[in-house]
C-alpha cells in the first residue's frame, strides 16, 4: 500500500528532466507544493492525496466501475475526463465516502475513508453532481449551514461565508433563496459550501457546468491559488481544452476502466488532449452522415 | 393532428405502466374503483329517475355543477399534478394555434378524470330513459358539460399561469388548500346530520330534502356550471323557453372559456415561464438563534423548513383545524372525543418526521459529504418539533379539558400527550434512518403522491404506526383508565409514566437511529437518489 504510491513521486521529475530546455521556472509550480504536502502528513510518507485501489461497483446488471486504481499526488490539479456514463461520478462518489464500493479501498492522505469516514471526510471538500441543495435556505444560510455542520465556530463561518460570497460574485444574492438561483449560481454556492472548511483535498464533479465564463475564470483562479498553497484538487469535466489548460495531471476513464493516467504531458503524448482522448476512447462517427442536414 | 395528440397521450399513459408493476396494479384498482362508483351513481340515478325525475334532475344539476367547478379550480391548487401536455412543451414546434388548441382539448378528455367525467355524463342521461327527447337532451348537455370542464380547466390554468409560476403564490395556495381538504369530512358529516334530521320530519321524496335540492338546482341551473346539466330537466318538463335559455348560457360559457384559453395560450407561447421576483430573507434567520454546533445547525435548518417548505408547513397549517374536525365529528364540545385533541396533535407532529430524510431528497448529500454524525442529525431533526410541538400540545391539552369541562382528566391528558409526542418522535428517529419511502419532492405539491412505491410506503408507514402504538400503549391504558373509570389518581401516574417513559424512549430512539445513520448514511443517500 505504501509502496504503491511511489510511482507518482517522480512525477515532478519528468517535468524537471523533460525540462531539457531551460524553462525550469515552470517546474516550481508543480514542485512547490510537494514540500508542503510532505511536511503536512508528517506521520506517513504517502505523497498521495487520494489513493484508490481496485475499486468496483455494480448496479444491477451494469458494472459501472470495474477495478479502478488511481493515485492523485498531493498538491496536484487532477483532471478526470471520460465520455458520458464512463463511471466518473460513480468513482468520485466512492472516493469521497458517498457511495459504498463493492470492492476496493480509498485512502485520503493515508486515512481509509470507508474504515474511518469521519476523519476522512474532514480532509475532503466535495461538490457532487446531480444532487439538490437545501434550496429553501438563502445563499448565505446554505454556506453557513455547511460550515456549522463541519463543526466550525460561528465567527469563522461568518467571516468565510462573507469572503466566499464576495469571491464568487454572489454577495448581491446572499439573501436570495437558493431555489431562485440560476444553474450557474447554484453551482457556485455549492462550491462555496464545499470549500468553507478549507479542506486539504477538493473533489469537484463537473464544477464548471452552466457557469458563466467570468465566474469560471474566478473559480479557476481560486483553485489554482489553492493548489499553489499545497492543496489538491480533483475535477471531472467534459471540456478537454479546460482540463489541458488547468490541470497538471489527468486520468482518462471509459467504461469503468482507467485508460490512461499521469501528468497531462505524459497522457497527451504530444497530441492535444482532445485528440488523444478520442484516440483512447474511440467511437468517433464518420462525418459523412446526415447529408441532408447540409443546407446547400 | 388531433389524432397524434391523442396517441401521444395514450403512449405517455402506457409508458408510465411499463415503469412499475405496482403502479399498473394501482391503476387497475383505481380504474375498477372509479368504474364502480360511476356504476353506482348511474344505477342510483336511473332508479331515482324512473320514480322522481324532478329530484333526479335536481341532483344531476347540482352534482354536475360541482364536477365542472372542480375541473376549473382543482388544477389551480394541485399544480404539477398533470403536466404531461404542458403547452410550453410544444412551443418549439411550428404548429398553428388552432390545431394546438383542438389537440390539447381532445387529449384532455383522454385522461382518467376525463374518461370518468365522460362516462358519468353519458351515464346520467340514462336517468331520463322514460322520456326519449329528454334523453337526447341529456346526452347533448353531458357532452357540452364535458367540453366546458376540459376547456374551462385549460382556460383557468393557462390564464393564471403567470400567477402560478410565482413560487410564493403556489406555496400560499397549496397551504390554503389544506383547509378545505381537512374540512370535507366534517362538512359531509354535518350536512348528513342535517338532512337526516329533516328526513325524520318530512317523510319521502319531494319533502324537505327534495325541496332543498329543487330550490338549489333552480338557481344553479342558470350558472355556467349547472346549465348544461339542466337541459334534460327542462325538456322533461316541456319548458322549451327555459331549455333554450339554458342552452344559450351553456354555449356562451363554452365560447367564452375557449376564447380566454385561446388568448392566454397565445400569450403563454411567446412569453417563456419566468420564476417571478426572487424572494429574499434578511440575515441568517434561525441559524443565528440556534447554537453554532452541528446539532444546532441541523435544528436551524429544519426549523426554517418547517416554516418555509409547504410540505412541512402544510402539516403546521392543519394543526389549528384539528379541534374543529374533532368538535364536528365528536358531536359537540361535551364529548370525550374532544379530549383526544392533544394526543392526536402530538402524534401527527411526531409522525411527520417518520420519513424526514426522504423529504431532504438528494440535498441530504450535504450531510453525507460533511460527515455529520448521527447524533447531530437525529437530534437536530427532533429538537424543532419539540420546540414548537410541546407548547402547542400543552395548550391543546388545557383547552380540550376546559371545553369538555373535565378538569379532573388534565394530568391524564397531559401524560398521554407528552408520552405520544416523545414516543412517536423516538420511532421516527429510527424509521427515518431505516424505512424510507418516496415522498413529494422539494418544490412539488404536497398533494402529489410519488408514483411507483405505494406498497413500500404503506408497509413502512404501517410499521412505524404499529411501533408507535405499541410503545405508547402503557400510557394510553393508564390514561384511558383515569378518564373512563374515573380514577383521578391514575391520571397522575399516567403523567409520570408519559413523561418518564416517553423521554427515555426518545433518548433510546435517537441513539439507535444515530447508530443506524452512522452505519448506513451512504446507503440512505443512494436510496433518495433513486427517488429522483
Amino acid at each position: 500500500m505504501v509502496d504503491a504510491p511511489e510511482p507518482p513521486v517522480p512525477v515532478p521529475a519528468p517535468a524537471g528532466t523533460a525540462g531539457t530546455s531551460p524553462v525550469t521556472p515552470v517546474a516550481p509550480g508543480p514542485v512547490d507544493p510537494d514540500p508542503a504536502a510532505a511536511a503536512a502528513p508528517g506521520a506517513g510518507q504517502t505523497p498521495s492525496a487520494i489513493s484508490v485501489r481496485g475499486l468496483w461497483k455494480r448496479f444491477g446488471e451494469k458494472i459501472a466501475v470495474a477495478g479502478i486504481d488511481l493515485d492523485v499526488p498531493a498538491g496536484s490539479f487532477y483532471g478526470m475526463v471520460g465520455p458520458n456514463g464512463a463511471g466518473k461520478t460513480t468513482s468520485l462518489s466512492m472516493a469521497t465516502g458517498m457511495l459504498r464500493p463493492d470492492y476496493g479501498s480509498v485512502h485520503v492522505h493515508g486515512v481509509d475513508i470507508w474504515a474511518n469516514p469521519v476523519e476522512g471526510k474532514r480532509l475532503l471538500g466535495v461538490l457532487p453532481d446531480g444532487v439538490r441543495l437545501f434550496d429553501r435556505l438563502t445563499g448565505a444560510q446554505l454556506v453557513t449551514y455547511a460550515g456549522l455542520l463541519r463543526g466550525m465556530d460561528r465567527d469563522t463561518v461568518a467571516e468565510r461565508t462573507h469572503d466566499l460570497l464576495e469571491a464568487l460574485d454572489l454577495a448581491a444574492d446572499a439573501n436570495t433563496f437558493v431555489v431562485d438561483y440560476s444553474a450557474g449560481m447554484t453551482k457556485k454556492i455549492a462550491l462555496a459550501s464545499a470549500i468553507i472548511h478549507a479542506p486539504r483535498v477538493l473533489v469537484l464533479d463537473e464544477p464548471f457546468e452552466a457557469v458563466d465564463p467570468i465566474s469560471a475564470a474566478n473559480i479557476r483562479d481560486i483553485l489554482s491559488g489553492y493548489v499553489a498553497s499545497g492543496g489538491t484538487v480533483v475535477v471531472s469535466s467534459h471540456v478537454m481544452d479546460l482540463v489541458q489548460r488547468m490541470c497538471d495531471h489527468v486520468a482518462v476513464v471509459a467504461a469503468g476502466h482507467v485508460l490512461a493516467a499521469g501528468t497531462v504531458d505524459e497522457v497527451r503524448a504530444g497530441q492535444s488532449l482532445e485528440d488523444r482522448f478520442v484516440e483512447l476512447v474511440g467511437g468517433r462517427q464518420s462525418t459523412e452522415g446526415l447529408a441532408w442536414l447540409r443546407s446547400s | 393532428m388531433v389524432a397524434q395528440f391523442v396517441r401521444l397521450k395514450l403512449t405517455l399513459m402506457a409508458n408510465s405502466f411499463r415503469r412499475s408493476t405496482w403502479q399498473t396494479i394501482g391503476f387497475v384498482a383505481g380504474a375498477l374503483y372509479g368504474l364502480f362508483v360511476v356504476g353506482m351513481v348511474v344505477i342510483g340515478l336511473t332508479v331515482l329517475g324512473s320514480q322522481d325525475p324532478v329530484l333526479a334532475g335536481g341532483i344531476i344539476t347540482l352534482g354536475g355543477a360541482l364536477v365542472v367547478l372542480g375541473w376549473w379550480i382543482v388544477p389551480l391548487f394541485a399544480f404539477g399534478v398533470d403536466a404531461t401536455l404542458d403547452p410550453q412543451r410544444f412551443v418549439t414546434y411550428a404548429m398553428p394555434r388552432r390545431t394546438l388548441l383542438a389537440g390539447l382539448a381532445t387529449a384532455g378528455v383522454v385522461s382518467i378524470p376525463g374518461i370518468v367525467t365522460l362516462l358519468v355524463a353519458l351515464g346520467t342521461s340514462l336517468a331520463w330513459w322514460r322520456s326519449p327527447l329528454a334523453l337526447v337532451a341529456a346526452v347533448v348537455g353531458g357532452l357540452l358539460a364535458l367540453a366546458t370542464c376540459v376547456v374551462g380547466s385549460r382556460a383557468t390554468t393557462t390564464a393564471l399561469a403567470p400567477l402560478l409560476e410565482s413560487r410564493r403564490y403556489r406555496e400560499v395556495v397549496t397551504i390554503a388548500a389544506f383547509v378545505p381538504i381537512m374540512l370535507i369530512g366534517p362538512a359531509f358529516a354535518w350536512v348528513g346530520a342535517r338532512l337526516g334530521s329533516d328526513d325524520g320530519v318530512t317523510v319521502g321524496p319531494g319533502g324537505g330534502v327534495g325541496s332543498l335540492v329543487a330550490d338549489l338546482a333552480g338557481v344553479v341551473a342558470w350558472t355556467p356550471f349547472g346549465a348544461p346539466w339542466a337541459l334534460a330537466a327542462g325538456v322533461h318538463d316541456g319548458a322549451w323557453g327555459l331549455v333554450l335559455a339554458r342552452l344559450v348560457v351553456a354555449l356562451v360559457t363554452l365560447g367564452v372559456v375557449w376564447v380566454v384559453w385561446d388568448r392566454a395560450l397565445g400569450r403563454a407561447l411567446v412569453s417563456p415561464p419566468t420564476s417571478g421576483a426572487a424572494a429574499q430573507a434578511k440575515g441568517l434567520g434561525w441559524f443565528a438563534r440556534f447554537p453554532a454546533t452541528p446539532t444546532g445547525a441541523v435544528a436551524a435548518r429544519c426549523m426554517t423548513y418547517w416554516l418555509r417548505d409547504p410540505r412541512y408547513s402544510g402539516s403546521i397549517a392543519v394543526v389549528p383545524l384539528i379541534p374543529v374536525v374533532l368538535l364536528v365529528l365528536g358531536g359537540g364540545a361535551s364529548s370525550v372525543v374532544f379530549l383526544a385533541l392533544a394526543p392526536l396533535t402530538a402524534w401527527i407532529l411526531g409522525f411527520a418526521l417518520s420519513a424526514d430524510v426522504a423529504y431532504d431528497h438528494t440535498a441530504f448529500a450535504l450531510h453525507v459529504s460533511t460527515g455529520v454524525d448521527g447524533r447531530a442529525d437525529r437530534w437536530g431533526r427532533v429538537l424543532p418539533v419539540l420546540a414548537f410541538g410541546i407548547p402547542v400540545v400543552l395548550l391543546f391539552a388545557v383547552v380540550s379539558v376546559a371545553v369538555a369541562d373535565r378538569w379532573d382528566t388534565l394530568p391524564a391528558v397531559l401524560g398521554v400527550s407528552l408520552g405520544t409526542i416523545t414516543t412517536s418522535l423516538a420511532v421516527s428517529c429510527v424509521s427515518s434512518a431505516r424505512l424510507l419511502y418516496p415522498v413529494p419532492k422539494p418544490g412539488d405539491s404536497p398533494f402529489k403522491q410519488p408514483q411507483g412505491a405505494a406498497m413500500a410506503t404503506l408497509v413502512a408507514q404501517m410499521l412505524a404506526m404499529l411501533m408507535m402504538f405499541v410503545l405508547t400503549l402503557p400510557v394510553l391504558v393508564l390514561g384511558a383508565l383515569a378518564i373512563f373509570w374515573p380514577q383521578p389518581a391514575l391520571g397522575w401516574v399516567a403523567l409520570v409514566v408519559g413523561i418518564g417513559l416517553g423521554s427515555a424512549l426518545l433518548v433510546a430512539g435517537a441513539r439507535w437511529g444515530a447508530r443506524i445513520y452512522d452505519r448506513r448514511s451512504p446507503e440512505l443517500l443512494q436510496q433518495v437518489l433513486t427517488y429522483a
